[in-house]
């Protein structure tokens, strides 16, 4: 089908039918600079991609940017929260043992098509882990944020061993925020369909948490 | 350490209440189904529990063409089975009135009208490929349902990840990207129901320990499952 045939805006994320990857991306960029102005992503969008090595290449590396940001932030967690039940420690623990591994398999899948892993960004949380309360708010938007980030950036992937690799992330992604979301007191799975973001919509998001 | 309980730590109300009714996310997934309509005026009809030799392996950017479609078609249909026995699930759970605390009724019955949800987003997906949804299949909790409410939030979490596994397994052979993205949007509420009802039921995360799995029962990476042991499992649920 034609592109014109979806709704456009809210669709962009998957609105790529009959395109290729590289206009998915580059559309994406441009957009960032168009609609976020002042806190356009579109820097980080170039860093984010400059090890671009083709193929899958670049959404695996915009993955591994939310993958770093994620288990940077529980491994602080789990050294600075105070407060936490020893549900709640062991939980931080496994978050931050979950993310890093989906870090070291991002790494190698970039590594074997041939790409470049883009460097971890230095992260800065300002007072989040000052507080429980605060630590497990900014945890809860960022699983959120990192389910819809894959869902939204799956259709851009070409391979298929890519897809399901992604697929196997982002489903264990979905369980942390549930997880997360029950420690919180709020519902698991507050929709029946989890939303799709693009990728200038999560990197604007993300951000405010990337120093340099 | 402990792990939350049934009697602990749950979702209140009012959170529930408060997410319960967005419907941003529905709308959204009906509006991309809507454009997906156009994709095709073949009319393919597919049973929904065959085999999955026909949904060859290929690259996740193929083109639509009508093959592509009877492929999308029958797996939509396998969605749509799975879906219609996790809705009728929650229903039968919910008028069994096993379920006494309030908060955990409250999760129930949400999850319960996402898969149901789910069956009219998948049904509008079988009719906008051109196909005919399949029929819910008939089924039979009631074994389940004798064995009381342990075994019942045991089951429902059992189902899930099932679910969730047999998202996963197709993913990779979805051809249309609306469809993909449609079922991926389905398939992380699985994987949120499967690890909330893991956590209600004890399991915790990690390997788990005397035959449970916990929370997290693959680890890092969920585990995929291919149709025919999705359709073995789910077997015993049907009449």
């Amino acid at each position: 089908m034609a592109s014109s045939q979806l709704v456009a805006g809210e669709l962009a994320a998957i609105e790529i039918q009959g395109t290729t990857r590289q206009a998915f991306l580059l559309r994406a960029t441009l957009a960032a600079g168009a609609t976020v102005g002042a806190m356009s992503a579109t820097p980080l969008i170039s860093k984010v991609l400059a090890a671009d090595g083709g193929g899958d290449v670049d959404i695996l590396n915009y993955a591994l940017t939310l993958e770093y940001l994620e288990s940077d932030f529980y491994t602080r967690a789990a050294k600075q929260v105070k407060g936490l039940s020893s549900y709640e420690q062991k939980l931080t623990a496994e978050l931050r043992d979950n993310e890093l591994a989906h870090v070291d398999a991002l790494v190698a899948t970039i590594k074997k098509l041939g790409g470049k892993p883009v460097a971890k960004p230095k992260f800065a949380y300002g007072n989040t882990f000052g507080s429980r309360a605060a630590y497990f708010k900014l945890a809860n938007t960022l699983e959120d944020t990192g389910v819809s980030a894959y869902n939204g950036a799956a259709g851009g992937i070409d391979s298929a061993d890519v897809l399901a690799a992604a697929g196997g992330i982002v489903q264990v992604e979905a369980r942390h925020a549930a997880m997360i979301r029950l420690v919180r007191g709020k519902a698991p799975a507050p929709v029946a369909f989890d939303p799709l973001s693009d990728m200038e919509t999560v990197l604007a998001a993300v951000k405010p948490l990337i120093a340099s | 350490m402990s792990t939350p309980t049934l009697e602990g730590h749950i979702v209140t109300d009012s959170a529930l209440r408060e997410l319960a009714d967005d419907p941003s996310s529905r709308k959204r997934f009906l509006k991309m189904l809507g454009g997906a309509g156009a994709v095709s005026a073949f009319g393919v009809v597919l049973a929904a529990c065959g085999d999955d030799s026909t949904a060859a392996k290929g690259t996740a950017a193929s083109s639509s063409s009508s093959s592509d479609n009877a492929g999308d078609l029958k797996i939509v249909n396998y969605a749509l089975t799975l879906e219609y026995i996790e809705a009728e699930f929650y229903k039968q759970v919910g008028e069994s009135g096993l379920i006494k605390d309030k908060a955990v009724l409250e999760i129930a019955k949400k999850f319960g009208e996402s898969e149901q949800e789910h069956v009219d987003g998948l049904k509008a997906a079988a009719k906008a490929l051109g196909g005919t949804p399949v029929a819910a299949p008939k089924t039979n909790f009631e074994p389940t349902l004798k064995k009381g409410l342990k075994h019942v939030l045991e089951t429902a979490a059992t189902v899930e990840n099932l679910g969730a596994a047999a998202y996963l397994g197709q993913a990779a052979k979805i051809k249309s990207k609306e469809i993909l993205a449609s079922a991926l949007q389905i398939h992380s509420v699985e994987a949120r129901h499967a690890a909330a009802l893991n956590i209600l039921v004890g399991r915790g995360f990690g390997d788990g320990k005397g035959g449970l799995k916990g929370a997290l029962p693959d680890g890092p990476f969920g585990k995929p499952l291919d149709m025919k042991t999705v359709l073995a499992a789910a077997k015993p649920f049907l009449a």
